[in-house]
């Protein structure tokens, strides 16, 4: 019973804020409404027992990607007129095909040819499980690899956003490698021999 | 008692939700990338839903990898609004179709 107030709750919650981001005049509430989806999914994961998980959606998420969100938004100035033309023109078409859509996957996940009320009892852990420990316990074993290839894939980005973005103005000091590395002894170092000059 | 359709349901719902919403902000690029990571949201709780109910943590370390593709997606894509709206002055998608692709 209690279960079933959170899980409605927090998905009441999810829904209006996921309708709300959508709908929204204004891309900084647009990203305000999306950082409440993002705790209410939060919820709905600590409901099903993936803690570590949802803890690293409130800090990854909304600490790191929504606060980038927020900052390019605020960082532009952005003539919102324009950009809400053709918003209720397309209304009626993303409504049907939301619709539709939803008909689609709800035909597969509501039918019992697909296997899906098999695990109809949720596998509960005793609480001493830790969750964290057994995420880990198979990160770095048997997904090593595809563990080492998403940190690339992380360094990837970082080197990526950094050289979309730099500006190459006057004002930029930057030492340049491959001229520090092609220099030679004989460019730097000057030797002068200097004659003993006498005491007198 | 919840049962995995209740899980799957959300994730459909917020699925249907995001398409909507990237057909009716069709001009705003940023509200489109906020779209997007609407939909890998939904498509993260369909795979806790799975691991939960079939027990298996196999499903928890895919929301893991995909949690760093959507974080590394929002990098980039963030700065190449920034370029675009410092070339351009404006993020309307119509104004991206200069080279005639």
């Amino acid at each position: 019973m209690f279960e079933q107030v959170v899980f409605y709750s927090f998905a009441a919650v999810l829904v209006l804020a996921a309708t709300m981001v959508i709908t929204v005049r204004n891309p900084v509430h647009a990203a305000l409404f999306l950082v409440l989806s993002f705790f209410a999914s939060s919820g709905l994961w600590l409901l099903m027992e993936a803690e570590f998980l949802a803890i690293a959606l409130v800090l990854v998420y909304v600490g790191a990607v929504m606060v980038l969100f927020l900052f390019v938004v605020m960082m532009l100035d952005i003539n919102l007129t324009v950009l809400r033309e053709g918003f209720a023109r397309y209304l009626p078409v993303a409504g049907m095909v939301a619709v539709l859509m939803f008909i689609a996957i709800g035909m597969v996940i509501e039918h019992e040819h697909f296997g899906l009320e098999k695990p109809a009892s949720a596998v509960t852990h005793a609480a001493d499980y830790s969750n964290t420990r057994e995420l880990g316990l198979a990160l770095y074993t048997q997904y090593i690899w595809p563990f080492e290839i998403a940190a690339v894939i992380l360094l990837v980005a970082i080197i990526a956003a950094i050289a979309l973005t730099l500006r190459h103005t006057r004002q930029t000091k930057a030492p340049k490698p491959e001229k520090q590395v092609a220099v030679r002894r004989q460019d730097r170092v000057r030797l002068i021999k200097v004659d003993a000059e006498r005491q007198g | 008692m919840l049962t995995l359709t209740h899980f799957l349901t959300i994730g459909a719902i917020l699925f249907c939700l995001s398409v909507a919403g990237i057909f009716i902000n069709r001009k705003n690029v940023i509200v489109l990338l906020m779209c997007i990571e609407l939909m890998l949201l939904a498509v993260n709780m369909n795979f806790i839903a799975f691991s939960h109910f079939n027990g298996d943590v196999a499903g928890q370390v895919f929301v893991f990898f995909i949690l760093t593709v959507a974080a590394s997606e929002a990098a980039i894509g963030l700065a190449i609004l920034v370029v675009l709206f410092r070339n351009r002055n404006s993020i309307n998608v119509e104004d991206l179709g200069t080279m005639k692709g």
